[in-house]
């Protein structure tokens, strides 16, 4: 009898075991053995394994890529006659030299020599030419596709490419850097992208992960590395368990409470993300197609207090959709623009008619903690105003195709960053009739004072109407604006020369190992 | 007959009974809310005012066990009871008539039990979306085989039984030898059936729920809060033993009580 009794006991604490170690199903492929003591000597054959969140799967060819994921990676192997460095200064890189006319309207590039792709090709002004005609034609940025528009006039001579542009553009520089030069007449972009960086693609196995190796080739400062295996966790715990283990060598976009609970000796970094991240409301959908609404919402968050509860603290708040990287334009007014009053926001909501409150859905992407943490903070804040939501979490390619691409959703919280490092890679998407603008913003107002930024000669002009955007935003309260996340980066006590970019990209070619 | 000790009985009622209790007081009031976040009180040991200790968000683990425990509970009833009715149903049918009728139903049940239940329901979770009720009517789909086959294998036993065939001569209605000659007959094998079955129901929600497909936040049920409480295991190992250990409890008792009745069963 009483062994019957310990029998019972046993089989129920092994279920309930079980049921425990189902977190740790999801990475299907064991730990390269030789990458499970991290700190026992110089094992790891000059090779690298970083954890990161998504699957690449939006694309791989150059002018396709949306997610800041896929970009994240790809930086390291496709490059433009310029590329942004550390500094978010536009250094030169398929091109050697690079001059502006006085009128601001003629650019010249010269053409490194030496340059050779990832397939061994040589690169031509010729494929420079096919690049900047292919990604005019197919780019998914629509923001580039108008500033290549602008181009009257492309001209080769020898190595020298000059282009002409109707109108100037301060910002025509880092547009240039998004056309990644690639081979002419090479179809395969999608499935084995080449490029001319320091790394090249190797392979991708979906869900599983994406290999880039050394490219011997390089002009440039060769790579430290020679392999670099990036490997996609769909689950945060299990990228955390992975990273714990030592079985990844570097993983970004750790959480406070991951930091805290890192026990392995790996360094650890801080940074911010260069993100903003924001409960983005549908302004398609009742009531936040009400600003009062909206507004109501922005004052009874509580950003210090999410910080607080979230981050320990650590994180930037934003207030409208520029992160602080961003100097030029960054308004730290705006950040404190609503501040926390849960009287006015019951009497704004009470204004708009929705004085006993109301009931609405956020999705968020349940691979990426600190949004599904700011959502369950975010659901106990409005609570205080009487307004229920309720929080779904999805996969991300729910997330990309139903709320992102089909703007089937009320509300959600994600981080938007800039592919390019200028203001309008942040504002060209409230632009009413923007293709990415997946809160349909609508606001003439907007539009026009964007419209003239675009236009506009004079560099200070042209920040005052960007600045003039961004207080637009905040005023019709477009989203409740939360923060730029403090970005947390963790790697083996060894690898030195890890740099923060003001994009949302690691620069693996920089990585080493120290002897 | 001499009347021997049933530990099981007892000891497994008694737990079974506190942990009721507890969740029905859970259900009224609670020590605070199970939502309400505190900075300053974040993943704090258990001390006397939070018995469990507090999470990452500075709530109280107490109290939201006691939410997620009653969550549990809730779905794990409807579970069992849909799961039951419908197993009753169609098991006692099958098994009494017999015919094409009865080896089709019986040949799908098979199928469905041949996959785990966990993950059929995971399929019907993230095809309807997650939510209390999807998972209710999900998991209460699939554990109607279960229940179906047990009580039609009694009902296939107790039908050529004598008296049954006496009462069939006696001229009485199919449905009262149903479910008045035959159903009471089948309680030694049911009830334990339904406390398995219950114990399986809590399993299946906090698994589901602990993979991200159940009871979305900030409600709390058991799996989301074990699954939370990974992060923390060292720096807060109280979160994760003051959810497991509530599972194991409330999973024990149930499992006593059911193998308890089971003893019972066969002594009268």
């Amino acid at each position: 009898m009483r062994k019957r009794i310990l029998a019972v006991f046993l089989a129920v604490a092994a279920l309930v075991c079980s049921l425990s170690a189902c977190g740790g199903t999801t990475p299907k492929t064991p730990a390269p053995s030789d990458e499970t003591t991290p700190s026992s000597g110089p094992t790891h054959a000059n090779e690298l394994t970083v954890g990161i969140a998504q699957d690449l799967d939006d694309s791989l060819d150059p002018y396709q890529m949306t997610a800041a994921g896929t970009r994240e990676v790809m930086f390291n192997v496709f490059e433009g006659l310029v590329k942004p460095d550390s500094d978010g200064n536009y250094v030169n890189a398929v091109a050697s030299d690079h001059t502006v006319s006085e009128d601001g309207l003629t650019y010249t590039f010269t053409l490194r020599d030496g340059v050779v792709f990832h397939n061994g090709a040589t690169c031509t002004p010729d494929d420079v030419l096919y690049s900047f005609e292919t990604c005019a034609a197919t780019t998914i940025t629509q923001d580039v596709a108008t500033a290549l528009s602008a181009v009257q006039n492309m001209g080769v001579d020898g190595n020298q490419i000059t282009m002409t542009l109707k109108a100037p553009n301060t910002d025509f520089l880092s547009y240039v850097a998004s056309v990644y030069i690639v081979p002419a007449d090479y179809a395969e972009q999608v499935t084995q992208p080449v490029g001319t960086g320091p790394f090249k693609f190797v392979s991708r196995s979906v869900q599983e992960n994406v290999i880039l190796e050394k490219h011997e080739a390089y002009y440039g400062e060769p790579a430290h590395l020679d392999k670099v295996t990036y490997k996609i966790y769909a689950d945060a715990t299990a990228m955390f368990t992975a990273l714990d283990s030592g079985a990844l060598d570097l993983m970004a976009h750790l959480t406070i409470d991951q930091v805290n609970n890192l026990s392995n000796g790996y360094q650890v970094l801080e940074g911010t993300m260069n993100l903003v991240q924001a409960i983005y409301l549908n302004h398609a959908v009742a009531p936040f197609d009400n600003e009062k609404v909206r507004q109501a919402l922005c004052y009874a968050v509580d950003v210090d207090a999410m910080l607080a509860l979230t981050a320990g603290g650590h994180g930037t708040k934003v207030g409208s959709s520029m992160y602080p990287a961003f100097g030029k334009y960054f308004d730290p007014a705006l950040a404190n623009a609503y501040p926390h009053d849960v009287e006015k926001a019951k009497a704004l909501l009470a204004e708009a008619g929705y004085g006993d409150g109301f009931a609405f859905t956020i999705t968020v992407p349940s691979n990426y903690q600190p949004h599904v943490d700011a959502a369950v903070v975010l659901a106990e804040q409005l609570k205080e105003i009487g307004v229920t939501a309720e929080i779904q979490k999805v996969d991300w390619n729910t997330w990309v195709n139903d709320v992102y691409g089909g703007r089937q959703f009320e509300a959600t919280v994600v981080g938007f960053d800039s592919s390019t490092i200028n203001a309008s890679g942040m504002l060209a998407r409230w632009v009413s009739d923007d293709g990415k603008n997946m809160i349909n913003y609508n606001n003439a107002d907007y539009d026009a004072a964007y419209a003239a930024a675009q236009t506009a000669v004079d560099d200070a002009e042209q920040t005052a109407l960007y600045k003039q955007c961004l207080q637009i935003l905040s005023d019709t309260a477009a989203n409740v604006y939360l923060q730029d996340l403090a970005d947390f980066v963790a790697m083996r006590p060894d690898l030195k020369g890890f740099e923060f970019y003001p994009l949302y990209v690691i620069d693996v070619a920089k990585l080493y190992f120290a002897e | 007959m001499k009347k021997t000790r049933n530990s099981f009985f007892y000891i497994g009622g008694a737990l079974s009974l506190v942990m009721t209790l507890l969740i029905l007081v859970g259900y009224i009031w609670t020590p605070y809310s199970p939502t309400q976040m505190d900075a300053a009180a974040i993943n704090q040991a258990p001390t006397l005012s939070h018995l469990l200790g507090t999470d990452n968000f500075g709530r109280d683990i107490f109290s939201r066990v006691l939410e997620g425990a009653g969550t549990s509970f809730l779905i794990a009833v409807c579970v069992v009871a849909i799961g039951c009715i419908c197993g009753i149903l169609i098991g006692s049918l099958c098994g009494y008539y017999g015919g094409i009728a009865d080896a089709i139903l019986t040949r799908l049940c098979d199928s469905i039990t041949a996959f785990p239940s966990v993950l059929l329901a995971l399929v019907v979770v993230s095809i309807m979306g997650p939510g209390t009720y999807n998972i209710i009517l999900a998991l209460g789909l699939l554990f109607i085989p279960s229940f179906a086959r047990i009580v039609r294998g009694e009902f296939a036993r107790c039908r050529d039984l004598n008296y049954i065939q006496s009462a069939k001569l006696m001229g009485v209605g199919n449905a009262r030898i149903l479910f008045r000659h035959i159903l009471p007959n089948t309680r030694s094998v049911l009830l334990p059936t339904i406390t398995i079955g219950f114990n399986n129901a809590i399993l299946s929600e906090a698994s589901m729920s602990f993979l991200g497909l159940g009871i979305q936040p900030p409600h709390a049920s058991l799996g989301s809060m074990l699954s939370d409480s990974q992060t923390y295991l060292g720096s807060a190992p109280w979160y994760a033993i003051g959810v497991g250990g509530t599972i194991v409890l409330l999973i024990l008792g149930f499992s006593l009580l059911g193998e308890g009745l089971q003893q019972r069963a066969r002594r009268t």
